[in-house]
């Protein structure tokens, strides 16, 4: 980002009025500092955003980012709205669609969004704000600080006059919009908005069943697509009974779709479309493809581990980090040696994937709900061969993401089909279409070393990662930073990789890498916690209060790029302290069978510590009875009821994947189908979960996902505490939790 | 074939394939929305609606035997969004995603009909087959112990919602 760009943007900055009379302020901010940006959402510089204030005093406010029940279409707005200083309960909010002139960045990815718009969307409301406040002044000859505002009126104070922001637009609109390093913001202390407990803005219309999302998308004359895909990853169609499918009651057409080989972009398949979803569906139940051969058949989930293991006995592909000299550190005290494995396992959003599209004139229209929206504008324009300027995109409420909808697979198959029938066309997927077309959360292994000294201090650890990829480059989400803990806390330590190569599709899943990390390394710090002999959470203590070791600054660092966000240990410790304080950690006598299990894990610039508290009967069957969560996502906590709803939602996310989950591969295509055979949590699974805040001095942070990797290893280190069985590969539901 | 039942208490009449789940009839032929599809094996819940009175997977319900029924879906649950359990919701502030709510809706509203102070017991017992993807079941747990506590629904139309979305979609007609 040069300085020239920069101020344009800053030029932007403005106001005009609108059709029906009113302001509406479009504000084109400023990056980020580039200290607060980090690595893959870097090039997402946020923001801008609308407000409009109507005469009749009505404020709408525009929701920039995709929803997909992590709150946002709330959140923002209440940003907006505080400094603006209105009366919530008057506010309405309007999703936008996609702009990225407008807007820049619109996803819903990494747990970002609280991030990189807390500053940038609350100088929006300000900057209207103070305009609103010039207005009132000059109308009334006073100066401006003899004015205030409050729910959306200016009152000046000397002489107690007031004029509501309605009656003030018609001015306002005239003025020239201050720049945004020059609005005042609220202090905290007299937030009205932030900090209150908002109920979501769809809620009434969640709760009466209006149409929403974007499976609910209906257009004039509309048809309806299904769409058939091999099971063996990106095969394509050698032959199938198009005739017979079209004379199927109710199809218009079916015809195949060629397809490409890049897993995220369009694959080969055979397109049925229907007066009806279900004509369509019964249709493709008489369908008969046959697939093309592919080199991905024979890989399994039996060849992975198998290949796996031989990785593990060789020397590792690369080393991702280094310190001290762990070989000697290991001959000296006592060592602990385990691999840790977790599986492939799905997203599976409670919304089936699905786009409406409708190409006209060559144009196209598209309804859908993706994450990462103009990212699948690109995808679309790629591969239909149309500019982006040409496409439309509209973002639909969504019915779950956990990443599964920052890839836009569907979105370019729906376009694709509505191109070739040339009327508006509504591609839905089947569940086990879903559920066998996902990009799946990585299997893992970790080979893991470690080595306690006689005082009961960690002084070695190696970590041999054994994940999938080519060369240096790890499969999608299938990575892992060399900066993970306990990197730089333990003074003798090896990260290593090895990868074998992948035929499946992969990405991320909420707390991608996390999610499977922290089981990993936390049930290990455990397994080091017993061998030296301490209390499971003094260990953890002690651990996070070493001195870290501090890296030289990154080589030519990249102009724009902001230095990697480094794990806190004393923000860590002071959650697990809180967590154990909150659980009664060590205080409660527990009967066998019963146990408590803690872990912690940071993740998108969040801290969490978790206790769990498990009980396992003789015969092996598994309670989970209750979770305490503390948390440290800085100085606000901006809405508590959504905050506390995303916590305990990651938990019992992380407690579903924990117990169950596994996506299996056999003869190069996954073998569950639908929720029979992948396994999502149930009311009566669901604990008591209480959550506590540890509020700290730095910005506020996201809340989607980081509190959900450390309920995996607590679950697991509980049930050792309970059993004595230790828990090393997922899903818990394969292993005997039989005791005497 | 013609079908003909009642919907939220409309006389009904369509003509579909016999086989067509009253699901896809409710959704794609009547364009009442608020059911979901999810699953379409009678795993997850979200098509829930009341067939004569119980609440009923509509994915597992074809045309043909929904003939002369009376049907509820939560477009028809109470005349202006005040059913306790759709302003339980509401208080609570129950949804994630929300995809999965119009299910759990159901499911509730049918429970309290039956047993007016389910225990959790009950409770977990009766909303076992919804599932909800975001785990937001501690406070739908919650929210159907308030819904018990609260007044029949009201038809006088109620207050605007604290903080709201404009029309969702659907918009172009």
């Amino acid at each position: 980002m040069d300085t020239n760009v920069r101020v344009n943007r800053r030029q932007f900055l403005g106001v005009s009025a609108v059709a029906g009379g009113g302001i509406l302020l479009a504000t084109y901010l400023e990056p980020l500092n580039a200290a607060e940006t980090w690595a893959p959402e870097a090039t997402d510089f946020e923001p801008n955003a609308f407000i409009k204030i109507a005469p009749d005093g009505s404020v709408t406010i525009i929701a920039k980012n995709p929803e997909i029940g992590q709150g946002v279409k709330t959140m923002l707005p209440m940003l907006i709205a505080e400094e603006l200083d209105v009366d919530w309960k008057i506010v309405r909010v309007q999703q936008a669609g996609l702009d990225t002139d407008k807007y820049q960045g619109q996803t819903a990815g990494g747990s970002t969004a609280t991030p990189n718009n807390w500053l940038p969307m609350r100088r929006v409301g300000a900057a209207a704000r103070m305009m609103l406040v010039t207005a009132a002044a000059q109308t009334w000859s006073v100066p401006e600080s003899e004015c205030t505002t409050a729910l959306g009126t200016v009152t000046h104070t000397g002489s107690g006059r007031k004029l509501t922001y309605g009656e003030l637009t018609t001015k306002a609109a005239t003025l020239t919009a201050p720049a945004l390093d020059q609005v005042k913001l609220k202090d905290p202390k007299e937030f009205k908005i932030i900090g209150q407990r908002i109920p979501g803005v769809d809620n009434n219309s969640i709760v009466t069943g209006k149409p929403l999302f974007g499976i609910d998308v209906t257009l004039p004359g509309m048809l309806y697509a299904t769409f058939v895909k091999s099971p063996v990853f990106a095969a394509k169609v050698a032959s199938a009974n198009l005739e017979e499918i079209q004379k199927e009651p109710g199809v218009r057409r079916a015809f195949v779709v060629e397809g490409g080989n890049d897993l995220f972009g369009l694959l080969g398949g055979v397109a049925i479309v229907a007066d009806n979803w279900w004509a369509a569906i019964s249709a493709r139940k008489k369908l008969k493809v046959t697939w093309a051969d592919h080199p991905t058949a024979q890989q399994s989930s039996t060849s992975f581990e198998a290949q796996s293991l031989a990785l593990s006995k060789q020397a590792p592909q690369r080393t991702l980090r280094r310190d001290g000299d762990v070989d000697a550190a290991l001959n000296s005290g006592k060592v602990v040696s385990a691999a840790y494995y977790y599986p492939f396992i799905s997203h599976s959003p409670l919304e089936p994937q699905n786009c409406t599209a409708h190409y006209k004139d060559g144009k196209l229209e598209i309804w859908v709900p993706s994450q990462t929206p103009a990212a699948g504008r690109q995808l679309v324009a790629r591969t239909l061969g149309m500019q982006e300027k040409d496409i439309t995109i509209h973002l639909t409420r969504m019915g779950g993401g956990f990443g599964r909808r920052l890839y836009n697979d569907y979105m370019v198959e729906g376009a694709w089909i509505a191109k070739e029938m040339g009327v508006p066309v509504k591609l839905l997927w089947m569940r086990e279409d879903d559920i066998q077309h996902d990009f799946y959360r990585p299997a893992g292994w970790h080979y893991l070393t470690g080595a306690v000294d006689s005082s009961g201090k960690l002084v070695a650890w190696r970590n041999h990662f054994v994940s999938f990829g080519e060369g240096e480059r790890f499969a999608s989400s299938a990575g892992i930073g060399a900066g993970e803990f306990p990197a730089r806390f333990i003074p003798n330590f090896a990260l290593q990789a090895s990868v074998m190569p992948l035929g499946v599709p992969t990405g991320a899943l909420r707390a991608p890498g996390s999610n499977g990390i922290a089981f990993a390394t936390q049930t290990f710090i455990d397994e080091l916690a017993l061998a030296a002999g301490k209390d499971p959470a003094q260990f953890r203590i002690e651990l996070l209060s070493n001195a870290p070791i501090v890296d030289p600054p990154p080589p030519n660092p990249q102009p724009g790029q902001g230095q990697p966000i480094l794990f806190d240990g004393p923000r860590m410790r002071a959650v697990v302290e809180l967590v154990v304080e909150k659980s009664g950690w060590g205080k409660t006598q527990l009967p066998k069978g019963t146990g408590m299990g803690i872990a912690f894990h940071f993740s998108h610039r969040g801290y969490f510590a978790e206790v769990v508290q498990a009980t396992v009967s003789r015969a092996g069957q598994l309670k989970v009875d209750k979770v305490w969560v503390a948390g440290d996502v800085g100085s606000q906590i901006i809405n508590p009821s959504n905050a506390e709803n995303q916590v305990q939602g990651a938990v019992l996310d992380g407690i579903a994947e924990a117990l169950s989950q596994e996506i299996t591969i056999e003869a190069g295509q996954t073998r569950q189908t639908n929720f029979g055979n992948f396994r999502l949590l149930r009311m009566r699974q669901a604990p008591p979960i209480e959550v506590h805040w540890k509020i700290s001095d730095v910005s506020p942070t996201g809340i989607g996902e980081p509190a959900l990797p450390p309920v995996v290893p607590a679950l697991c280190s509980a049930i050792y505490a309970a059993t004595g069985k230790r828990i090393r590969s997922l899903p818990i539901s394969k292993h005997d939790l039989k005791w005497t | 074939m013609k079908v003909s039942f009642k919907v939220n208490g409309k006389a009904t009449t369509v003509d579909v394939a016999p086989d067509m789940p009253l699901l896809w009839v409710l959704r794609d032929v009547l364009d009442l929305k608020g059911t979901k599809y999810g699953c379409g094996v009678s795993q997850c819940g979200a098509c829930t609606v009341h067939l004569r009175g119980v609440a009923t997977r509509s994915c597992q319900v074809a045309a043909s035997e929904a003939q002369g029924a009376d049907i509820t879906t939560i477009e028809g649950l109470s005349p202006n969004g005040t059913h306790p359990v759709q302003r339980a919701w509401q208080e609570l502030d129950v949804p994630q995603c929300g995809y999965c709510q119009a299910g759990q809706i159901m499911t509730a509203a049918a429970l309290l009909a039956r047993n007016p102070k389910p225990s959790d017991a009950e409770i977990d017992t009766a909303m076992d087959r919804n599932i909800c993807r975001c785990a937001t079941y501690i406070r739908i747990r919650q929210a159907i112990h308030r819904a018990a506590s609260l007044p029949a629904a009201d038809s006088s139309p109620p207050p605007p919602p604290p903080g709201r979305s404009d029309t969702p979609l659907g918009l172009r007609s």
